[in-house]
């Protein structure tokens, strides 16, 4: 009667029954890695940013990859069967998209007027608003699981070292080294990506310099809503969207946040790496305890290095 | 009580603070003055452990406490204060005073009886209020005493501690210049009473001649005089470093 | 004489009326509700030892279900290993042992860093625990938990008395007792030099170091006691749930508690009470009311969080200090 629903979700992993296990299959194992990798990496990335630019925990980044999905997945749906694959594709940018704009409502009722507050407060009203995600993301979408498998379909797989393979999985990982490239080459090369970086080695100089601390927090929320959004879009050929299934790739991004370090990229793309092998190699082995090996490798760093492996 | 040799500070490949000799004796109230950026705050953090020493010997009572963590310096008896009042915000002001005896006299880690039960320590909180002249102000929150008062607090905070040695960093910058001279009247007959020694770093050059024994002229990291205020102030070299009038 | 006067004040006229008001609360409320206030006092007697390591301490964490999962758990399990010893008397202290225990292992490790790092330190070994407990499922019976039985106290067994008479009757009176120790309890550590350190903590962490406070051992005896008083609700709470999973070790589940303590307010030392006793008929409400009850209660925190940082109680005793400052200005 008074049982608590639960909270936990459906693990992605399952795509990876996609591939069968046996002894000859580690060029697999560590394809699966990379390819869980991926994923990790853009929804880190975006947390990261927001850490990194606003030193905002957002509790409510799961919810985002979670919207995303469901875009994505609707609009797919919604496009007929056999629309041609031009159409297919630009739709996952749809998930994306609305995540970007649910991170800007966010950040402009929510974190803003948190910024003078102390750090808790931000914590607590970014779980306030993964409450809310999920019912709104209830209301808007229904509570019934979106399939969307066509993009993936669509690739068919191809032969690795005698193993059939899903394309669509190499297609994901590519895509993820793009962005990251970009991401890489945008804060390094262009002027807003500079000014990011300076505000999230030293807000107060920033400030200082003149710099508008608002409108680039934004920016950066924004953007990293929209990594995770792109993230959840992503998946939705190989998993249905599924209500609460945000909440495993949050934790994981945690984790990836807390092995890479807070707020640093080089440190998301090298935390997602460990958490993606860990978690393709610990599910071929050890089903029973890679949540929780994963979560043992995470606390002996939070000990032995605080800051991460890159982190300040 | 303190006695300093040869100490030496250096930040990377910077030295800040220059092989430095002084000794301050009980009863003596010593005051280190210098430019900004001479290396006073750096001394003073070396004194009381907030940051290691790279060369040198700091004694204090007779034992080294060079590597001594501030922890250890704290329970051997050196106090210090800082430039920005640091006080406990949402405590009552007797309840400031009262967590450092409860400190003190170990009594801190006594986790049943409400602190109210311990009237000696209550009645001794009170007396040291007293004594620096806000007793009256017992029940107020910090945020709402004067900028004088906050500093009065701040220093009676060290003195509670029982200490035999203060740090005081700049005890009157941002009171008000009236009341200037009746803080430090209250934190040197406090002192004097205890029979504390104390290392004050000022800026007022009044304050200085009217209440200190002894003057440390500290400049580019090294103690360019070291006497009775009045003869120091004559000298040229102080003269020049500290007014940049050039004799 | 001066025993009689300080009867007469105001304050212990409330406190009486609110005792007999509890003692006599059986017979006014319908089983359900009554239920329903017991599942709020277990949870209340979390947030109270919860507010201890935030509103005393300022430390945030968002992983305490671990430690109200411990005790729960100890009880769950000491019934399918050790039934022999499945009685009362040995379950509290052994369900306060564990979460002792754990407490004290992860809080150890956590109290070493401070703000955001705390919490995800103590957010992540609470999901280390909730992985732990939810993949052995042979020995804790994984996502479909354990069944925890009506205990025995002091070798009488409840024979034939079913779940909602025990809670009604027997079970209630040994709720609100403890209850009331617990309260008085920390009132009393929160006023002892110890609580007075830790605020000063709280406060100032640097003059707290200065004065000759251990600020890190000091941390670590809040969070186990925070951790003890949540293992303690655990315990109490698996009798009337009946049934204990892995759901109340995860983070979300201390996301609630944490909840709690800030709806009631933080810096009041009745405030969590409040705050769990209200969540507890909000939530239930909410979920029998419309299926989007996660909307209410998440728009419920952001309302908090915006406009009430001090909670219902904190707001409440503002409110109440200033209109007897409106009063004693008006007399003087």
């Amino acid at each position: 009667m008074f049982v608590t629903p639960s909270y936990s979700s459906i693990p992605f992993a399952k795509s990876s029954r996609v591939v069968q296990r046996n002894e000859k299959m580690w060029p697999i194992y560590i394809l699966n890695g990379l390819y869980f990798a991926a994923f990790i990496f853009l929804i880190s990335l975006g947390l990261n940013i927001i850490l990194g630019v606003m030193g905002v925990l957002n509790l409510a980044h799961g919810s985002l990859y979670a919207t995303g999905a469901f875009m994505a997945a609707w609009t797919i749906v919604a496009l007929d069967e056999g629309a041609s694959i031009f159409l297919i594709y630009p739709a996952l940018l749809t998930g994306a998209v609305i995540a970007a704009i649910f991170g800007l409502f966010m950040e402009y009722f929510l974190i803003r007027p948190m910024y003078k507050r102390a750090l808790e407060y931000q914590l607590l009203i970014t779980f306030g608003a993964l409450l809310l995600f999920e019912d709104v993301i209830k209301m808007i979408w229904g509570g019934e699981a979106l399939y969307a498998s066509g993009p993936f379909d669509v690739l068919g797989r191809i032969h690795i070292l005698g193993n059939p393979y899903p394309l669509y999985f190499l297609f994901v990982m590519i895509l993820a080294v793009v962005v990251g490239i970009s991401i890489w080459l945008f804060m390094v090369k262009t002027k807003i990506g500079v000014m990011l970086r300076a505000i999230s080695l030293d807000r107060e100089m920033a400030t200082a310099m003149g710099l508008k601390i608002d409108k680039l927090g934004t920016f950066a929320f924004v953007l990293g809503a929209a990594l995770a959004g792109f993230a959840g879009a992503l998946v939705v050929p190989t998993t249905p969207a599924l209500l609460g299934f945000g909440m495993e790739p949050l934790i994981l991004a945690f984790i990836v946040v807390v092995i890479g370090g807070l707020g640093s990229l080089k440190g998301a793309l090298v935390g997602s790496l460990v958490v993606g092998q860990t978690r393709s190699i610990g599910i071929a082995l050890f089903p029973e305890i890679e949540l929780a090996v994963l979560f043992l490798i995470a606390t002996v760093i939070l000990v032995v290095r605080p800051q991460g492996l890159f982190g300040r | 009580m303190l006695k300093v040799t040869r100490l030496v500070k250096d930040f990377g490949k910077a030295r800040i603070i220059y092989p430095t000799t002084f000794e301050v004796k009980r009863d003596e109230i010593v005051s280190l003055v210098g430019p900004n950026g001479a290396g006073k705050t750096t001394l003073v953090n070396l004194i009381s452990g907030h940051v290691k020493v790279t060369g040198g010997k700091i004694e204090f009572l007779e034992r080294d406490i060079t590597y001594a963590s501030p922890y250890h310096r704290i329970k051997m008896g050196i106090a210090r204060n800082f430039q920005i009042t640091n006080l406990f915000d949402n405590s009552t002001v007797l309840d400031n005073i009262r967590i450092c005896l409860f400190s003190v006299y170990g009594k801190i880690k006594r986790g049943i009886l409400p602190a109210t039960h311990y009237k000696a320590i209550t009645e001794e909180a009170a007396e040291v209020l007293d004594t620096f002249g806000i007793g009256d102000k017992k029940e107020v929150f910090p945020g709402n005493l004067s900028e004088g008062d906050k500093k009065v607090l701040d220093t009676a905070m060290a003195f509670a501690l029982k200490s035999k040695f203060l740090l005081l960093d700049e005890p009157t910058s941002g009171v008000a210049t009236g009341d200037k001279f009746k803080v430090m009247d209250t934190i040197i007959s406090a002192i004097k009473k205890e029979r504390m020694a104390c290392l004050i770093i000022e800026h007022d050059m009044d304050i200085v001649s009217d209440y200190t024994d002894r003057v440390l002229v500290l400049a580019e990291g090294t103690i360019i005089a070291d006497g009775k205020p009045k003869e120091i102030m004559e000298q040229s070299n102080v003269k020049e470093v500290l007014f940049g009038v050039k004799a | 004489m001066a025993l009689k006067r300080f009867l007469m004040r105001p304050r212990f006229i409330i406190y009486a009326v609110v005792i007999l008001g509890f003692v006599f609360l059986p017979r006014l409320l319908s089983t359900f509700n009554l239920i329903l206030f017991e599942y709020g006092l277990t949870f209340a007697i979390v947030a109270l030892g919860f507010n201890l390591l935030l509103g005393y301490t300022g430390l945030l964490s968002f992983g305490h279900g671990a430690y109200f999962a411990a005790g729960a758990y100890g009880v769950a399990m000491t019934a399918k290993y050790f039934p022999a010893h499945f009685s009362l008397e040995i379950l509290i202290p052994a369900a306060l042992l564990v979460s002792l225990i754990i407490s004290a292992i992860f809080g150890f490790v956590c109290v070493r860093h401070t703000r955001i790092f705390f919490s995800i330190l103590a957010l992540a070994l609470s999901m280390l625990l909730y992985a732990l407990v939810f993949k052995f499922y042979h020995v804790t019976g994984g996502s479909d938990g354990l069944y925890v039985k009506i205990p025995s106290v002091f070798g009488y067994t409840f024979e034939g008395v079913r779940r909602p008479q025990f809670l009604m009757g027997f079970y209630y009176y040994f709720l609100l007792g403890v209850f009331f120790a617990a309260l008085i309890l920390m009132k009393g550590i929160v006023s002892s030099p110890f609580g007075k350190a830790l605020q000063a903590i709280r406060d100032n962490e640097v003059r707290a170091e200065l004065i000759g406070i251990r600020v890190r051992r000091y941390r670590l005896y809040a969070f186990i006691i925070s951790g003890m008083y949540a293992g303690l609700g655990g315990a109490l709470w698996s009798f009337v749930n009946g049934h204990v999973t892995p759901d109340v070790a995860h983070w979300v589940f201390s996301g609630e508690i944490v909840y709690m303590t800030l709806l009631g307010g933080f810096a009041v030392l009745a405030g969590p009470v409040v705050g769990a006793l209200i969540f507890t008929f909000l939530k239930l409400y909410a979920m029998g009311s419309t299926e989007y009850w996660m909307l209410i209660i998440g728009a419920t925190l952001i309302i908090l969080v915006l406009v009430l940082p001090a909670g219902i109680a904190g707001g409440f005793a503002k409110l109440v200090a200033k209109i007897s400052q409106h009063f004693a200005t008006r007399a003087a």
